[in-house]
This record gives structure tokens, sequence and C-alpha cells, in this order.
């Protein structure tokens, strides 16, 4: 798009605003534009966001990646990377770091999508 | 094993760095602001702005003419050091310390924002690091240690963007990085990263960064960098710096650790401070509670490091005039190559030169409240609110990015239709993203959004982490530390290259401007022919020289035919052996006691005088008052005959007073004068018949003792000469007459 500079048109409305309304007016805007943002960072994940949760949880990056990667392939990274560690975990008996090894190595993912499966009872 | 230490007297042992890194612990998370030291006094002077001072430091070159006082400014000051080789950049790191530098920040490699996942290891770099636990971890350690030394916290800073914006983020929370830039819209209009992703991501990168007690850079500054007329993107400057504010304030970060990264857009030959100071009081009006990282201005630099060092303190005068937190440097050479040792520390050596000498200036400028400050202040407040109005009537930041609404090139609401557009479902990353599931969770602290909890029993405001007993935030040992990937591309085997360089320990000598042992050396030379024919000659004359791989770094014209200043930079092939090198013995210095007292038992009288056409006072004035320590403090008497005396006067006065000795000043040494004079003093004297009862010293910024000694005097003095030397050697000869 071209414009010329038509600020003196455009800002004629602004001209009588305090420079504390124009401040607040700025504010007003930036949260405007900022709320539906955050608003998005609340509902959704991302591989990177998953990857940092199961940094957190003890794991190498190496095998952050991995674990991501089979949740990605299997589906299930919505529940969260850290959960189905978290839930394989409680399953099987082991700490979080042994478990997410045993689901790196694991070739069948049919019982972890199952623990995910919607009605399967919490761990 | 004893815990290792730092020397002042040697060099850090970078070996020592790299041991048992994967049992180091950082001592401490968050950014340090420097402690405000207000009425501080430093030898005869009171400061109005500076910050406590440090235990050890390099101070200014003229410090010695004031007792060596190293004033510190308030503003945190940064380096940039990112040489490609981090083991090399601690050195740096130490030196830069040492002048006066406390926020540290590294650089990543190219290319590192696109990497999808923590690197690991230490790779070499190309114009920047690459950011790895172990090289930040064996930075940090070695910060820590730099920080005892000079008595003052330093801030280690890089950067959570690209693609693992949020594993970076984590990686430095449980390292304890003080620092980050961070801002998703760098990673949408800069790296071409999916937007969508670039702030879901933000989102978890921030809430770390919170966590952390890191101070937070924006990215707004690379607008200014990448718009063709950097004076004409100030309203979206304001835009960008407000959508990364509220949004990072939406993440939990606090305001007064939210930094704008802001920069006088315009430069010299513009009216650069006219048209930025509004600007900058315009900012700090809208932004009032946020803090303001005071960047350079880089867009329009050339090769000449002296033009760049103007341009900067042109923009300290705008962050002294308006405020600056934190006070950015870049070095003068950003035009010509990855910056070297010597220009880090020039650009630390700038900063706190320019804002010392500013200390207190508000308290006698006040900016005017009407005029044309005002009006445009105003004005560009108002274009931004409309900018903003814009964005949302187009149906928000996606699609105002979409429309190409930034970077462009037209001072809003101007349009050139040139501004960076991305698309929503475009970009690195794009369909990345995936909706939280009702179930979904992360056990872990300082996650963002959605997080079912309740689901496992975990009460409303309870740490997820508690799940799995605690992550690595409240437990470093369950950090998983990976030492090495690759078994080549390591700093094992890149030191393992220059190991016979290493100081401590090696006997070798080798310039370098970067890495350790790489030869650069910078040659200036005047040609007095045209540019062209001037670069060639240059070219040559190195080569002749025997410098490898000569090149020409910068170009100036003096006049089109008359000459052309050039400078070159080549590698030299050679180390030297310490053990064969020739090193000047030092000045012999007598107790004071026993000069005072060999001066009461035989009492001595001197005449001294700057000789020849030579109006300089200073140096020789020091020598004898009694109020610098001068020799008149032992009890000699001194005949002060003055400057441009000729040296007959000067051996005549000596006959006619019957002093001991002649000290004569040379400062003036074109075409060797200062020596014909000393020469010529000697004979005169043996003339006279009077030589060998008068101790002659001769002194000078440009006086060897060597030298001086073959014109004839007994001694000679050179820069960084005290009284105290002289009253020595005048004791001493005189005993040998």
């Amino acid at each position: 798009m071209k414009r010329n500079d038509d600020y003196a048109a455009r800002a004629a409305r602004l001209q009588g605003l305090s420079d504390e309304a124009l401040h607040a007016r700025f504010w007003e805007l930036a949260k405007a534009l900022t709320d539906p943002l955050l608003q998005m960072g609340r509902e959704y994940t991302s591989p990177s966001i998953e990857r940092s949760v199961l940094l957190r949880m003890g794991f190498s990056s190496l095998e952050a990646v991995a674990l991501v990667n089979k949740c990605l392939e299997h589906g299930l990274l919505g529940h969260g990377a850290g959960h189905v560690v978290f839930k394989a975990a409680g399953a099987w008996d082991l700490g979080v770091r042994e478990a997410g090894r045993r689901l790196i190595a694991l070739e069948d993912w049919q019982d972890i999508r199952a623990m995910f499966r919607k009605g399967a009872r919490h761990g | 094993m004893a815990e290792y230490r730092l020397d002042p007297d040697s060099a850090i042992d970078v070996r020592e760095i790299l041991k048992d890194l994967e049992r180091y612990r950082p001592r401490r998370r968050g950014w340090t602001w420097r402690k405000p030291a207000p009425g501080l006094k430093m030898g005869d002077f009171v400061y109005h702005d500076a910050s406590e001072p440090l235990k050890r430091s390099v101070p200014l070159p003229p410090a010695h003419h004031f007792g060596g006082i190293d004033p510190q400014p308030a503003p945190v000051i940064t380096t940039e050091i990112a040489s490609g080789r981090f083991e090399d950049d601690i050195r740096r790191m130490r030196m830069a310390a040492h002048h006066g530098a406390d926020q540290i920040m590294v650089i990543r490699t190219a290319g590192q924002s696109h990497f999808d996942s923590l690197i690991e290891g230490t790779p070499q770099g190309v114009g920047g690091v690459p950011i790895t636990r172990k090289q930040v971890r064996a930075q940090r350690k070695a910060l820590d240690l730099i920080e005892d030394e000079v008595g003052r916290p330093i801030n280690y800073h890089s950067y959570v963007s690209g693609v693992a914006g949020p594993e970076i983020a984590v990686m430095f929370a449980e390292e304890g990085v003080n620092g980050a830039h961070q801002d998703p819209q760098y990673n949408v209009l800069y790296r071409n990263i999916n937007m969508l992703r670039s702030f879901v991501d933000a989102c978890e990168s921030k809430t770390v960064m919170a966590w952390g007690g890191m101070a937070q850079i924006d990215g707004a500054h690379n607008a200014n960098a990448t718009s063709r007329d950097a004076w004409k993107v100030m309203p979206e400057l304001m835009v960008q710096h407000a959508i990364n504010c509220q949004f990072s304030v939406g993440c939990g970060m606090r305001p007064d650790l939210i930094c704008l990264s802001t920069v006088p857009p315009t430069a010299t030959p513009a009216p650069c401070v006219y048209m930025d100071l509004p600007y900058a009081v315009a900012l700090r009006e809208l932004f009032a509670g946020f803090r303001m990282r005071a960047q350079m201005n880089t867009k329009y630099i050339q090769s000449s490091t002296r033009e760049a060092t103007v341009t900067h303190v042109l923009n300290m005068l705008i962050s002294k005039l308006t405020s600056a937190d934190i006070q950015s440097t870049i070095t003068p050479d950003e035009g010509r190559n990855v910056p070297w040792h010597i220009y880090n520390i020039e650009a630390c050596d700038t900063a706190k030169q320019t804002l010392v000498g500013l200390d207190g200036l508000m308290r006698m400028v006040q900016l005017r409240e009407d005029g044309p400050l005002r009006k445009q202040a105003r004005e560009l407040k108002e274009r931004a609110v409309l900018y903003m109005e814009e964005m949302l009537s187009q149906g928000g930041y996606f699609k105002a990015v979409e429309s190409g609404q930034f970077v462009d090139s037209g001072f809003y609401p101007e349009r050139n239709g040139d501004g960076i557009a991305r698309q929503a479902d475009g970009g690195i990353g794009a369909g990345t993203l995936t909706r939280r599931e009702a179930d979904y969770l992360a056990p872990v602290t300082a996650h963002y959004g959605y997080n079912n909890t309740a689901q496992y029993g975990l009460k409303e405001g309870r740490d997820p982490s508690e799940l799995i007993g605690g992550c690595t935030f409240q437990n470093p040992d369950l950090i998983s530390y990976i030492d090495e990937l690759d078994e080549e591309d390591n700093v094992h085997r890149r030191m393992e290259q220059t190991e016979h360089l290493r100081r401590p320990g090696s006997s070798l000598v080798k310039p370098e401007m970067e890495w350790l042992g790489d030869g650069t050396v910078m040659l200036t030379l005047f040609f007095p022919v045209e540019a062209k024919l001037a670069q060639a000659a240059a070219l040559e004359a190195a080569r002749r020289m025997n410098l490898e791989e000569p090149e020409v770094i910068s170009v100036e014209i003096m006049h089109p035919a008359e000459g052309t200043r050039i400078e070159l930079k080549g590698k030299l092939p050679f180390a030297l052996k310490a053990d064969e090198l020739v090193i000047p013995r030092e000045p012999e210095v007598l107790d004071e006691e026993q000069i005072r007292q060999a001066i009461r038992e035989r009492p001595m009288s001197v005449v001294a005088g700057t000789v020849g056409e030579d109006e300089h006072s200073v140096g020789l004035r020091e020598i004898i008052d009694i109020k610098h320590g001068g020799i008149e403090k032992y009890g000699i008497k001194v005949h002060y005959l003055g400057t441009s005396v000729p040296p007959e006067k000067l051996v005549n006065a000596a006959i006619e007073l019957g002093a001991d000795a002649i000290l004569a000043s040379a400062i003036i040494s074109h075409d060797n004068i200062h020596y014909k004079n000393i020469a010529l003093v000697d004979r005169l004297a043996r003339e006279m018949g009077v030589r060998d009862r008068l101790v002659f010293l001769a002194g000078g910024t440009q006086v060897s003792s060597e030298m001086a000694r073959e014109a004839g005097a007994d001694e000679g003095f050179g820069r960084g000469t005290k009284g105290v030397h002289v009253a020595t050697a005048l004791v001493k000869m005189r005993k040998k007459l």
C-alpha cells in the first residue's frame, strides 16, 4: 500500500487529548493488540515448549527431542509431553527419567495411546 | 585440589575454567543493577551520577594525572563479545570487566535461530558463538571469578529467540544467565519464523525468564537497522516496544526488568541530536516504569572507527539528556570486521569516559518545556497511536503483519509499500502448534497457560512441579549435562592447536586481535596519492613486510589527489620468544627517607626548564612540584627557568647559581629536536668546563634512557616518570661525582 503522509488529517481527533489521555490511549491499544496473543499462548503448545518442559523434568536435550518426536508421531503432544512421561511413570511405577528412557526405546506405543483415550482413567 | 582463583598478575587459565564443569553451579540468579553512589568523592572531585567504585580496574588514560581514580558511571555498561571461539572470548571478558563492562553479551552463531533444539558441546561459531550449556557454564564460571576480581557483579546475557526459545530460556534459567534478548517480533520480521509459533513460544520463554529474574531486552532496534531511512521508523519503534512490553507484562514479567532496546535513530551528517532527542523524550514518557537500554546507532556506520566513536558519543549525549539504565556499546570496528579485543575495550572506555565527563550535567541543564522538542515529541506519540489504531482496524497484530505494516520506509501514516510482510501460515515452524487438550499437563515450574494439575489432586496455586517432587529449578542436580557431541569440532581440539602459545605457561608471544595466535596486526599508512593507487601500494608494502593475507580495511580520502589514509590488516607468521626479548630495566627507586636524609646531609640545588622552542610545562612541573610528589618534597632546591629556555641559559644559570644539576625537559620531538637540544646542553657544559661537576638529566614523553645517554645526558626519563625516580638519580649520581 502506498499513502501520502496524512498525519494532520488523521490526528485531528487526537489533538484534544491531554498527554495523560494520549498515553492511556496508547496503552489501551497495546493491550487490545496483545490480549489475543496471550490468549493463544494459553491454549496452544509447541514442540519447543514441550521440550522445555522435559528439560525441567531432568531430561537431556537429546532425550527431549526424541520424546517430543514420539509424542508428535502418536498424536499425544496436546496432552503434554511431560504428561505422557508422568503418566507412564505412574503406570510402570518408575521415576520420570527411567520412564522417559523406556518411552524413547519403546517401539509399540499402543498402551501409551490408550492411557490418553477419552474416558481413560487417570493414572 | 585447591579452588582455582584469579591472580591479578597472571593470565586467566582457560584450562582451569573448563575443568569440572559438570559439577559447576551458578552462584545466583537474576539481574544486578549498579549501586548508585550520589556525592561520591574520588581524588579532588565530587560525582553526582556515579556508582560504587571497583576494587580493581584499568582507569582512563589520563587518570595518572588524577591520582589513578576510576569513577564508574551509573548505568550498567554492556559489551558484546562473540568471536566464534568462546574460550578466547573469556580473556576478552576479563579485559572488558576491568574497563567497566558489567553486562557481557554473547551474540549467537549465524543460523542458531533456525536450530530446532538446544545445541550441545562447543562447536566453533560464525559471526557469533553457538550458545550451548557447556559454553554458557564455562563463561558464567569465568565471570564469577572475574567479578570477584573487579568487585562488582557481572551480568551475563544472550538471546532467547528462534524456534527453540523456550528450551534456551530454561537452560539460561538453570545456568544463572542474567539477561536475554526476547522479542517474538524479531523472529517474525527478521528471522521469518512463523508468527503464531513465535508468540506462543514467547509466552513460555518470558514466563521462564521472569522466574529466573532475568532482564529482558527487546528487539526494536532492528527496525532501526533495517529500515531504509532510519529516522522515519520512529512511530513504529514505539509500537514494537509497546507490543513486547505489554505482552511481557502479560506473561508475568516485572516492568523494571523489561528493557527497551532504544537507538537514537539518526546519525550525522543529519542534525541527529535535534531529530533524536524528541523521540527519546517521547519514548521515556510513554514507557515510564520500564527500563531503557540505550543502544548505539550502527545503521550508518562506515569503516572509520573515529566516525563511529563520535556517533556513539552523540548517542550518549541523548542518554544523558534523557535517561539510560543500561548503556550499550558497539565496537567502533563493527563496520569492518568481527570485533577485535581492542575495540571492545575502546567502546567500554568511550562509554565510561563520556558518561563520567557528563556527570552532573542535568543539575545544570534542563530540557525546554516549549518549542520544537515538545511539539515533535507529541507528534511522534500521536503517530504511534494512529499506527496501532490502524493495526486493530486491520484485524489485529497478525493481520497487520500480513499486510506489510512493519518496517515500511514511510514516516507513518505515510506508506511506501515496502514493508516486511509475513503470512500467518508461513515461515519456519508453520503448522507446528498443537491445541492443548482438556487434560493437558506440564508438571514443572514457570509454565505458561492452561495446565490441568487439578486432575492429579494438586490444589490451585501450588507449584505443578510438586507432582514430580520438584524440577531442575528446585533441584539443579537433576540437570542432564552433555559435555561434547562432536569429537573434532570442540574446544579441546581447538585449544590443542594453540597450546604452545597459551598462558599461563607459554613463553611465546604472538600478536592477536580475535583468537589466541591469530597473528593479526593492523597498519595505518598515509600515501600522498589518490585512493586506488594508495590501496595497491598499501597491499604491496604489507607483502614486503612479510605480512600474510593483507587486506585493506579502511580507506579515507584526505584529498582526492594529495593523499589517502589506509588501514590494513595482515597476519604475522611467527611468534617471539619472551626470554630472548630485551625489556628496559625499571628505574631504580631509593626509599623516600633515604633521599630526604641524603639531601639533609648535603643540600642540593638544581636548575630546570623546558629546553628549546618548546612551551610544554606540565611534565616538568610534576617532576618538580611538591604538590605532585615532585623533587621539592625531598628538600631539593629548584630554580625553575620556565619554558622555551635556550640551552646556553640553562648552563649559564647552573654556573651562576652554583647548582648541582641541570634538569632539561624536551617534549617536542619533531626531527629529533629533543635529542639535538640534549646534545647541545651537554656540549655547552663541556665547553664551559662544568660538565664534570654537574648531573645532567633529560626527560620528556618521547625520551628514552638509552637515547638520552647517547646524546650526552647522564640519564633520560620517559613517560610515567615520577619525582622519586628523578630524586633517586640525583642523589645516586651526585655520589658518583
